[in-house]
């Protein structure tokens, strides 16, 4: 990425390849400290799941900030309505969800995850029009009223669905395990894994390939200068704050299929990843969530089956690992 | 005249009804013991002296500096755990307590100034974040190292025998109350609390203190003339951190007992957010006003709240609305509008400034 | 929205497509404008010169709505657009190019141009009259806009205004931190856009520049108005310029 100032001819650098990179090199640093095959590529998948579920929830998040340098701390709220709303439709399903039957158990499913997604996202409208839109621009009331809206969202849940831990089995079809061999890879994760993808390539081919993705893209670098090409990028802004939403739901019902309960404090233990993950990847930057929250999910799998006292704390060391290498995470999103 | 003048240096309440409440919660905790001497009103009596200096030296980082930190609990629990684990381990002498206590305050200075560093250049969203992940870290890690800190218990321990609750320290009960080593630690934490608080009144209302105030207001300006601001922000940081631990220090020698719940949890550290906006934020007196309006809410408004829920049994969702555990939700709702509307909350409102 | 291409006779007044009366600006604590008064005529060049601070570039963004007027009307093409968004303002048919350029770095040429086409896609015959001046851009299609030179980006950024017709294009400082053959270059592309006929109000520092390309003049200084003419006037004067600018044409060479 030399300067090319003098030379007529810039070449095209392509993307920066060595956070991606990273992925490849921390599972292969992970190989020889585990003792078994079968163990590390049940880690692996545990990993690379834990990762996209964490992505589908953070993305939505960073992008929001790109694009109007809004960072919403009850982003958590939304993942942990989308899990309860889950619950009301998933329970009085229980027979299909627990039937052993494909079909069964994906006509529960599907429209437990399209409520969940829905009412996030419904949330997400109302709250950005009456919590953060009249503080844009001043970050330290932004953080104050959206914990005050996290504080609010969190008391809501307790006053619709009571206070306790609610129960929310996996739908049959995804319990228990394949074997290969020696390898046991739980079939949940591998749903989880191939949502995560789809959800990344659809959010890619929309960012890159349609006119509204450009206007994102152009408008996380200078929304000023969108609006002077005569777009509105407020409108751009609350169709993305909608869709991190209705993410952050989708990924709250994942998230809570993955721990088989609900309660109301998950969002925020959630937050603390999601937090980790996008300073990681680079406030704003998509690709660069994506790879931090693989990162994230890799580490804290790898290092929870070596080291359980420190699993925790792992994705702190990660964090400050990154942040000492590239101080503006790993994607820094170039801003006006 | 003049020794409340130095004593408050020069700040004065500015308003006849916050000076009457100031005056009020001054005098009902200093006589705590003896005109509220059960067991319930004087724990809430001690814990409203511990919040006050909780939350008007975090107000010295958010209201002054204008810095959101999320670690503020993080150096309370250091604090309380510092004695706790010195009390356990070294046995109950005044020479562990101060062990405690100097080993507490050094951790803390260490580690605002290594957070301090390292994230205070950037934007406040930043910092936030950052100290957001490092505090549950450290909640964690206290509960992981349970041969430590007693994990997820906490550690209940022994303080020296004078202020043990059996000991009688005068002969005389003194109107009608008897002088024992509860009511001793509770003047050490009332004179600790007014010393350190009066402490950070001078402090920010001294020339570093409006050099804070004037980054806080322009960033840019304020390094344009001279002040190099992360050196301004860390010492902010560092004084509000260790103002932090000392009433971790106080709670501790109170409680004779430190946990996750009753220092490191997230739920404290929302807790001080309201009380510190709906107080009123950069006015030092807003901390006070705030914690005492809390905390009395807290073990006196549910109450309330349980005899409306019973009231309103049958009603759907409404007894869930006004259940005791719920007081929160109204409390968010207050905290979201003040926020808004009155940005220096109740004391600002009181001093009619807009 | 789309207008046919309106003609002078249309217009109000003395065939003004822009004016200003009386408009004021504060920026924070800050009186930036203090009534500033002038017109821009339909078709030609308008070259806003002053020294640095006068309030030239708050000017086009006050124009554009990125700044709100406190005071004042702006007439553009028979309505009143003070207070209006600048969304609004651009879909009026106002291009702008902004003094940092405003380029997307992370998207490529033919992303920056794609999204400069709001009514559509680009106008093939019309992208080929640009690449005949702006070759750079072909060459670069598919480039990000990041790895240009300045020059290059430059012309992207202007690219970007006229990629679709507009009625009006504010330009802030096209030659600032050129070398001076590109500068030239820059010349010998204004000139082309000049023979269609486009409406600009350009600010500019670089007096040569502004001599090369101007029809008239409106001078600056502390956020008024304070010369209007013909750029033929100033140019022949060198105590006026002197005078206005504090800069002689001579010692400028």
């Amino acid at each position: 990425m030399s300067a090319t100032k003098t030379s007529a001819a810039p070449r095209d650098p392509g993307i920066d390849k060595i956070p991606l990179a990273l992925i490849p090199l921390v599972a292969l640093v992970a190989l020889p400290l585990i003792p078994s095959l079968p163990t590390w590529v049940t880690l692996t998948v545990a990993g690379l799941a834990m990762g996209m579920m964490i992505f589908i929830m953070a993305s939505g998040l960073t992008l929001v900030f790109g694009l109007m340098d809004v960072m919403n701390f009850a982003h958590g709220a939304f993942i942990t309505i989308g899990a309860f709303v889950a619950t009301s439709v998933l329970i009085p399903l229980a027979r299909w969800s627990d039937a052993d039957s494909l079909w069964m158990n994906l006509a529960a499913m599907l429209p437990a995850i399209l409520a969940a997604m829905a009412v996030a996202g419904a949330l997400g409208w109302f709250f950005e029009r009456v919590i953060i839109k009249p503080v844009y621009g001043q970050h330290l009331k932004q953080i104050l009223i959206t914990m005050g809206g996290l504080i609010v969202a969190e008391q809501l849940i307790h006053v619709i669905w009571g206070p306790d831990i609610i129960a929310l089995p996996k739908p049959m079809t995804l319990r228990g395990s394949f074997i290969l061999g020696d390898i046991a890879i739980g079939k949940y994760r591998i749903a989880a894994v191939v949502v995560g993808l789809a959800v990344f390539a659809a959010m890619f081919l929309v960012l890159n390939r349609t006119r509204v993705g450009l206007l994102i893209r152009a408008g996380v670098e200078d929304g000023e200068m969108v609006e002077a090409l005569g777009y509105r990028i407020r409108r751009v802004f609350i169709g993305v704050f909608i869709a991190g939403s209705a993410l952050a739901g989708l990924g709250g019902v994942m998230w809570a299929l993955y721990q088989e309960t609900v309660s109301s404090a998950m969002g925020m233990q959630v937050m603390i990843l999601i937090f980790i993950v996008i300073i990681i990847g680079g406030l704003g930057s998509v690709g660069g969530c994506f790879i931090g929250a693989l990162l994230v999910g890799l580490v804290a799998n790898y290092v929870g089956f070596l080291a359980p006292k420190v699993a925790l704390g792992s994705n702190i060391l990660l964090m400050v690992l990154i942040l000492l290498w590239r101080p503006q995470g790993l994607y820094p999103v170039a801003k006006r | 005249m003049s020794l409340v003048q130095r004593a408050l240096s020069g700040d004065y309440p500015r308003s006849r009804v916050l000076a009457v409440a100031l005056l009020l919660i001054l005098v009902g905790l200093a006589l705590a013991p003896f005109v509220f001497p059960g067991t319930r009103s004087l724990n809430v009596a001690a814990k409203v002296c511990v919040f006050i200096l909780l939350v008007a030296s975090y107000d010295l980082l958010l209201g002054y500096t204008g810095i959101v930190s999320f670690a503020h609990t993080m150096f309370f629990g250091i604090g309380a755990y510092g004695i706790a684990i010195a009390a356990t381990k070294l046995g109950p002498t005044w020479g562990s307590l101060a062990l405690g206590c100097v080993a507490a305050l050094l951790c803390s200075v260490v580690l605002s100034l290594v957070i301090g560093l390292l994230s205070l250049r950037v934007k406040t969203i930043f910092f936030a974040m950052i100290t957001l992940a490092v505090a549950s870290f450290f909640s964690i890690l206290a509960s992981q190292l349970s041969d430590f800190t007693g994990g997820e218990d906490g550690l209940t321990f022994k303080l020296p025998v004078s202020l043990a609750p059996g000991t009688k320290l005068l002969e005389t009960a003194v109107f009608g109350v008897e002088i024992n080593g509860k009511v001793l630690s509770y003047y050490i934490v009332f004179f600790g609390a007014l010393f350190l608080f009066l402490a950070l009144l001078r402090i920010v209302n001294s020339p570093f203190g409006r050099v804070l105030q004037a980054i806080r207001e322009n960033d840019f300006r304020a390094e344009a003339i001279g002040y190099r601001g992360v050196v301004y922000r860390s010492v902010a940081n560092c004084l509000s951190a260790l103002a932090a631990t000392a009433a971790g220090i106080l709670y501790a020698i109170w409680l004779r007992y430190a946990g996750p719940d009753t220092t490191l949890s997230l739920d404290i550290m929302i807790d001080i957010l309201l009380m510190v906006v709906i107080g009123g934020m950069g006015t030092m007196y807003g901390a006070a006003i705030g914690a005492t309006l809390f905390i009395i809410a807290q073990n006196y408004l549910q109450d309330l709240m349980k005899l409306g829920t019973d009231a309103a049994a049958g009603i759907p969702l409404l007894p869930n609305l006004i259940h005791p555990d719920r007081w929160l939700l109204w409390l968010g709702i207050l905290f979201i509008l003040s926020v808004y509307y009155f940005p220096t909350g109740i004391v600002g409102r009181l001093r009619g400034v807009k | 929205m789309r207008h046919a291409h309106s003609g002078p006779l249309k217009q109000a007044g003395e065939g003004a497509l822009l004016a200003l009366t009386g408009v004021n600006t504060h920026i924070g604590h800050y009186h930036i404008l203090q009534g500033v008064d002038f017109a821009v005529a339909q078709g030609g060049f308008t070259m806003l010169l002053g020294r640095n601070g006068a309030g030239k570039t708050t000017c086009l963004r006050t124009i554009m709505g990125m700044w709100r007027a406190s005071a004042g009307r702006i007439i553009f093409d028979g309505a009143d657009i003070a207070g209006e968004e600048t969304p609004a303002v651009a879909r009026r048919g106002i291009g702008y190019v902004p003094e940092a350029m405003g380029i997307f770095a992370g998207l490529s040429v033919a992303e920056n141009l794609t999204l400069a086409a709001r009514d559509g896609p680009i106008d093939t015959s019309r992208l080929e009259w640009i690449f005949g001046f702006f070759p750079a851009l072909k060459k670069f299609w598919n480039l990000p806009a990041g790895n240009l030179s300045g020059g290059q980006k430059q012309m992207l950024a202007v690219a970007r205004a006229i990629i679709e017709p507009r009625k009006l294009l504010l330009i802030d400082e096209p030659t600032k931190g050129l070398a001076p053959a590109i500068i030239g270059h820059m010349i010998e592309a204004f000139r082309e856009l000049k023979r269609t006929d486009t409406t600009i109000l350009l600010v500019e520092q670089n007096f040569n520049f502004a001599r090369a390309l101007g029809d008239t003049v409106a001078v600056m200084d502390s956020g008024r108005i304070i010369h209007t003419g013909a750029m033929a006037d100033l140019a022949g004067d060198p105590g006026l310029q002197q005078q206005l600018l504090g800069l002689s044409l001579d010692a400028h060479q």
